[in-house]
């Protein structure tokens, strides 16, 4: 009679052992790493569209007359939010890049914006634009780094679904699935267009050290 | 025996080109050891400078816990210098591993770049504006006058005074140059609310166990919280690399691109 409670005592606790060695809890692990990760990228998108307002106040008193500009990054602003991001966005190859591309194209404008700055001095100087401006560097880089480790921890999420015994296990879970990864930055296809902008006088560095 | 044969050599080559191939996938650039609070990998600084900033940042931690490391780097193998930083940062673990508190001033003098990079749990005190006004006001302008090493003093000290200072103060002083409302990147720690649940089954599985007969299944939860923490693994760096001479190491903290970068 005890022997048989010790054997089932013992069963119970290692069947929970044996099944989570077996990696039973990978798939829900790494699920929610990757969705955390989501969650940063989001956050940092959502720091970036609040940083905008303010910006193109800043920049309307200074350079007007950028008019189609500063259109441009409202519209793309508006549309980037415009995306309805939910559950199902994460695992839809269309949803997530209608998300990924609009992101991508209010990138694109916001760099033409911080690019007109060369050709106002007073702009260049205001203190209040100086900030946001290093606040937008900031957001961007702050997105860079987030999306790279929501891509890492997809990879290793959508690893489980290919290799044995983690794919058996996907039948389980049978909820989860796979998730899409944003593609290489397109930052890096843009940027030399900087190289055509009217040549400004370089910044002029012999100033007395302040304080 | 030459020739590796049969499965065991099939899995071991499978294995080796794992390996081979998640190298490649997460190229990172390779960093100097964190030999202590000041790694002056290029040799800016003279040894009682150097000795002098140590404990000075020694000071800071003991005072405030915030871990604030100067790097000099020669050379960023052709890496932007936010992206060698944010790396070199998490690598290091430097900053606590649940506050993030962790700051690294970066000096690439043969790249001609600096930059601040700041752990996700003190991007409210030492902003991306401020990190940038410290680079512009303090450092840049002994860097360009070719003082480098007064350059590194003075952005180290200014960062420590930001620091040192009490957490309202400091937010107030972060808040001044930028008028817009800083969001913060939220960086959740607490536990979620399965793993509470789980706990509180055990915690009262463990009481009902002490008192009566019943023999719940109370510590079930356990060997499953248990795996799955261990098999997760992430929370960058955890404290892999231990200080060398100086008995310092970081703590694990992790950072997300926060701070400020500048080129003279």
């Amino acid at each position: 009679m005890t022997r048989l409670r010790i054997a089932r005592l013992a069963m119970i606790l290692f069947i929970p052992a044996l099944l989570a060695g077996c990696g039973i809890n990978n798939i829900p692990t790494k699920e929610e790493r990757a969705k955390a990760q989501w969650a940063e990228v989001q956050n940092q998108y959502q720091r970036r569209s609040d940083l905008i307002p303010n910006l193109v106040e800043t920049v309307k008193g200074y350079a007007a007359q950028e008019k189609s500009v500063l259109v441009e990054v409202v519209q793309a602003r508006a549309s980037a939010t415009q995306v309805k991001v939910d559950a199902s966005t994460l695992t839809d190859p269309a949803k997530f890049q209608e998300y990924a591309q609009a992101q991508d194209r209010l990138s694109g404008v916001l760099g033409r914006l911080m690019m007109i700055q060369e050709n106002y001095p007073d702009l260049k100087s205001n203190q209040n634009f100086l900030a946001l401006q290093s606040q937008l560097e900031g957001t961007e880089n702050r997105v860079t780094i987030a999306r790279r480790d929501y891509n890492e921890s997809v990879r290793d999420y959508n690893l489980e679904f290919k290799t044995f015994p983690n794919s058996f296990w996907a039948m389980i879970h049978n909820g989860s699935k796979p998730m899409q990864m944003f593609a290489a930055s397109t930052s890096a296809q843009s940027a030399p267009s900087v190289s055509f902008a009217p040549a400004a006088a370089p910044p002029v560095t012999q100033t007395a050290p302040t304080q | 025996m030459t020739r590796i044969t049969g499965p065991r050599g099939t899995i071991a080559v499978a294995v080796l080109a794992f390996i081979a191939l998640a190298g490649s996938a997460l190229s990172a650039p390779k960093f100097p050891p964190l030999t202590g609070r000041v790694v002056d990998e290029a040799h800016l600084l003279s040894p009682e400078v150097k000795q002098e900033l140590t404990t000075e940042l020694a000071d800071l931690e003991q005072k405030t816990g915030h871990q604030l490391v100067v790097a000099t780097i020669p050379d960023l193998q052709g890496y932007p210098i936010e992206d060698y930083g944010y790396q070199l940062g998490r690598a290091w673990g430097v900053g606590d591993k649940v506050r993030n508190d962790g700051v690294v001033l970066v000096v690439a003098p043969n790249d001609r770049k600096v930059r601040i990079e700041v752990g996700y749990g003190l991007e409210p005190v030492l902003t991306d504006a401020l990190s940038s006004t410290i680079i512009q006001s303090k450092i840049l302008p002994a860097f360009r006058s070719g003082d480098l090493e007064q350059g590194v003093v003075a952005g180290a000290q200014a960062i420590i005074a930001q620091l040192a200072l009490p957490e309202d103060q400091a937010r107030a002083i972060a808040a001044r140059p930028a008028v817009v409302a800083q969001k913060t990147a939220s960086r959740e720690h607490s536990p979620s609310f399965l793993v509470v649940i789980l706990v509180l089954w055990i915690v009262i599985g463990l009481l009902r166990g002490l008192g009566g007969r019943r023999n719940s299944l109370w510590w079930l939860p356990l060997l499953i919280l248990q795996n799955s923490r261990g098999s997760g693994g992430f929370s960058g760096g955890g404290g892999r690399f231990g200080g060398g001479g100086g008995g310092f190491s970081g703590g694990g903290g992790s950072f997300g691109g926060g701070g400020s970068s500048g080129g003279w």
